[in-house]
């Protein structure tokens, strides 16, 4: 009873546990001989889904129909056209992020101006748009591979005490976005839009202001995981943003923030990327192949959210 | 009549909700051919016993019998049984299906309507009931129930409770039933619910309109924090004893909102049909006539001017209080605090992060001065009853500092007590040079304006000030479009 009081406050302890659970499995195949490369590797990928999962969810909680489809292909943009502008010069980083975090923006201004000015739903606005980003990316990448500065290269693969950069990063937009959503007026406003967009109006919180901004932080956010992704892999490819279109929807919901919007968490997207990235590494240790692996991990996902709303029943 | 057996009757009662004690020990008999009128200050439990009627809650102790019979178990007593027993109720808040036909709202409430050609069936029936209570109502049966205005839904809603689907209607509970239709509509209900009691039939009334139970009921039941605190034959009861039992303080009628002549003017409209629209500092402005014909619209265009869409304004130039709170009034997930402060947000923030301290002591503060019934402001909104959830909405708006407050029927639901109290509030807050613009379908709070504009066909048609401010007066201007 004591256990199930903790989870009906804590939404997101099912996807930790989860995630823990797999891992300890996974290590359980090895002998516990790879428990630390494990963890760095689930720190590692589970970051990016992250930084994409923390915008998405900030767009969902404000309310039933809001989200993002067009994070893969902003990735894309950003990630190709500030490599191609920093052309490897070590000079030009700083341009590079610039230029990365504003095509984020300019994508989400875009975004919400189709929202609003033709009030096409944001399922389709979003992907429609993603599809012009998507070409434009294509169009200024024409099959280049250029090479990140040197210094960014092993910044985005190299670890600080153990652990990797790019989890410190995303663990420092974890905090700030935790205090936005849980501290600040922005966060109250954007929950309130998501329980009643007319009730929200009528309290006088400025409606379209807010939700402009969270399209807009989600794409910058968007726009800055391209760019940590590519200068990781050492390039950008075309289709580098495409696991995470799933990826940054299904952090949110295994997290344990409510498809419904106005309430949402923020530690449960951690638990639920790591879980998601374990999940994968464990069905290879076992040695599956990539259909079966598939099939499973539909299962496994299925089966966490499922644990999550029974939670709920039960609380209520 | 006291002699016959009971139809039905709950015995001893009790219901907790979490740290809310709801009802204490309640027992009530209903008996056939009675209205019986239930009143009790917000939170006295009605809603809670009604729920206990209609089989959709059970009591954690007592019993639930039926008419004589061996005692049904309280387990055995849920929402099919009641209404296999023909008991109906119409709810405070409406439960229509908004999306479909009043027609097809019908046939989901009666299993009676099932089967081939049921939407002419229905229609039919809903048509005939409609007739019956409410001539000359105007309600097409083939309408989307979201298309018609709030009090047609009431009309319906009532309607579809005294249908005759197979299963004839015994007893009727009526919540609050006229607090949104305007004075000639809600006779007209109260009229033919006297026919049904005549035949036979068993009503339960809840009203805040004290001579609205009065004249309708038989009998009077006064509940007060959970118990009952008086049951007698309503012949025994006048309006000042009832509000005696109910434990108000006995007030006077609360003082004219007394203008101190008109001060500067702060807001003009110019709506497309009627009189211009203008507004001085602290001045309390009414807006009357019947319901639905444009008080609400004007309102909505006064804050769709003045309340920021993409930049909050530090200084707010409006604030609303919502009528109807589902819709546009509760934050659902939300405690009771942060639905009370959401209004005030830039005055709580620093650096863009909430203070607190500086919430807890707003709430605290306004849970004082308007009395919400709560042990604890951390509570879950939907904890509260009806009325002090409209509590909150009215302390949300007066949180803010905005010079100009909206108020879109605010009373819906409110008891007696924190009427006065209301009014109180809004008269010191007026004197403060706040102005007020109050749409109400009671016409008792029509006369407590500083200046009241009657309303007709989606434009103003009358403005009447000080003592020319009269129920005929306004009436006269509502029906014949001119004072």
């Amino acid at each position: 009873m004591t256990f199930l009081r903790m989870t009906a406050s804590r939404p997101w302890l099912w996807a930790w546990i989860a995630a823990v659970a797999v891992f300890g499995i996974t290590i359980a195949a090895t002998a516990g001989a790879s428990a630390a490369g494990l963890a760095q590797a689930a720190f590692t990928f589970a970051a990016f889904s992250v930084i994409v999962g923390l915008g998405q969810m900030f767009v969902i909680t404000l309310g039933p129909g809001n989200i993002d489809l067009s994070i893969p292909a902003t990735m894309t943009l950003a990630g190709t056209v500030s490599l191609k502008l920093m052309d490897g010069q070590e000079a030009m980083i700083l341009p590079g992020i610039l230029v990365a975090l504003g095509i984020g923006a300019c994508v989400g201004v875009l975004n919400y101006t189709l929202i609003r000015a033709l009030r096409i739903p944001p399922i389709i606005a979003t992907l429609a748009l993603s599809f012009i980003v998507q070409s434009t990316a294509i169009w200024t990448n024409r099959g280049l591979r250029v090479k990140p500065p040197e210094s960014l290269a092993s910044f985005s693969t190299g670890t600080l005490w153990g652990v990797p950069n790019v989890a410190i990063v995303a663990g420092l937009l974890t905090i700030a976005a935790w205090v936005l959503l849980e501290r600040s007026g922005h966060g109250r406003r954007i929950s309130a839009i998501g329980q009643s967009l007319p009730a929200a109006r009528r309290a006088g919180i400025p409606v379209e202001g807010v939700r402009l901004a969270t399209y807009v932080l989600c794409a910058t956010l968007a726009g800055l995981c391209g760019f940590l992704l590519s200068c990781f892999s050492g390039g950008a490819a075309l289709n580098m943003g495409a696991e995470f279109l799933l990826v940054s929807i299904a952090v949110v919901v295994i997290g344990g923030s409510s498809v419904a919007g106005g309430n949402s968490n923020v530690p449960g997207i951690w638990g639920a990327a790591l879980f998601l990235f374990l999940v994968v590494s464990m069905l290879n240790t076992y040695g599956f192949g990539a259909g079966p692996r598939l099939i499973l991990t539909g299962f496994i996902i299925i089966a966490v959210i499922l644990a999550a709303s029974a939670r709920g029943r039960t609380a209520a | 009549m006291n002699e016959q057996t009971p139809i039905l009757s709950v015995s001893d009662a009790r219901v907790r909700f979490g740290e809310v004690v709801a009802l204490d020990g309640v027992s009530l008999a209903l008996s056939a051919g009675e209205c019986i009128g239930l009143v009790g200050h917000n939170g006295a439990g009605k809603s809670t016993l009604v729920g206990i009627l209609n089989g959709g809650l059970v009591p954690q102790e007592g019993r639930v019998e039926v008419s004589g019979k061996a005692a049904v178990q309280t387990a055995g007593w849920d929402v099919a049984t009641a209404r296999a027993l023909g008991l109906r109720c119409v709810f405070q808040e409406l439960s229509l299906c908004p999306n479909l036909t009043v027609a097809e709202n019908a046939r989901l409430m009666h299993e009676g309507l099932a089967g081939g050609a049921w939407r002419a069936r229905a229609r039919a029936l809903v048509s005939k009931t409609l007739d019956e209570i409410f001539p000359g109502h105007g309600i097409d049966p083939r309408a989307t129930v979201s298309m018609l205005p709030i009090a047609r839904r009431q009309m319906v809603e009532i309607a579809l409770a005294f249908c005759d689907a197979g299963t004839p209607p015994g007893i009727v509970i009526l919540d609050e039933p006229t607090s949104s239709l305007d004075a000639g509509i809600a006779r007209q209900l109260l009229d033919h619910v006297r026919r049904f009691v005549a035949a036979g039939g068993t009503v339960i009334l809840i009203s805040h309109i004290l001579s609205e139970i009065l004249n309708t009921a038989t009998r009077i039941v006064v509940m007060k924090d959970g118990r009952v605190v008086a049951d007698r034959p309503a012949a025994e009861f006048t309006q000042a004893g009832l509000v005696t039992a109910m434990g108000t303080a006995g007030r006077e009628q609360a003082r004219r909102l007394e203008g101190k002549g008109r001060g500067e003017v702060i807001l003009t409209h110019a709506p497309a049909v009627g009189l211009p629209f203008e507004i001085s500092r602290g001045e309390v402005v009414g807006l009357a006539g019947l319901a639905g014909h444009g008080q609400t619209e004007l309102l909505r265009a006064l804050h769709g001017r003045l309340s920021p869409e993409w930049r909050a304004h530090a200084d707010p130039k409006v604030a609303y209080v919502a009528g109807d709170r589902r819709l546009d009034g509760v934050f659902d997930l939300w405690s009771i605090r942060r639905n009370l402060t959401v209004g005030a947000l830039p005055d709580l923030l620093r650096r863009g992060l909430v203070q607190p301290e500086a919430e807890d002591r707003a709430a605290a503060d306004w849970k004082a001065r308007i009395g919400i019934r709560t042990p604890d402001m951390g509570l879950p909104i939907l904890s509260l009853s009806g009325g002090n959830q409209q509590k909150v909405l009215f302390a949300r708006a007066l949180l803010t500092r905005a010079p100009l407050i909206l108020m879109d029927d605010p009373m819906r639901g409110v008891d007696v007590g924190t009427k006065q109290e209301v009014y109180e509030i809004i008269r010191a807050e007026a004197e403060k040079g706040r102005s007020f613009v109050w749409y109400s379908t009671e016409m008792e709070e029509m006369e407590l304006c500083d200046r009241v504009l009657v309303f007709r066909d989606g434009g103003i048609v009358a403005e009447l000030t000080g003592a020319s401010i009269t129920e005929e007066a306004i009436l006269a201007a509502s029906f014949l479009g001119a004072a």
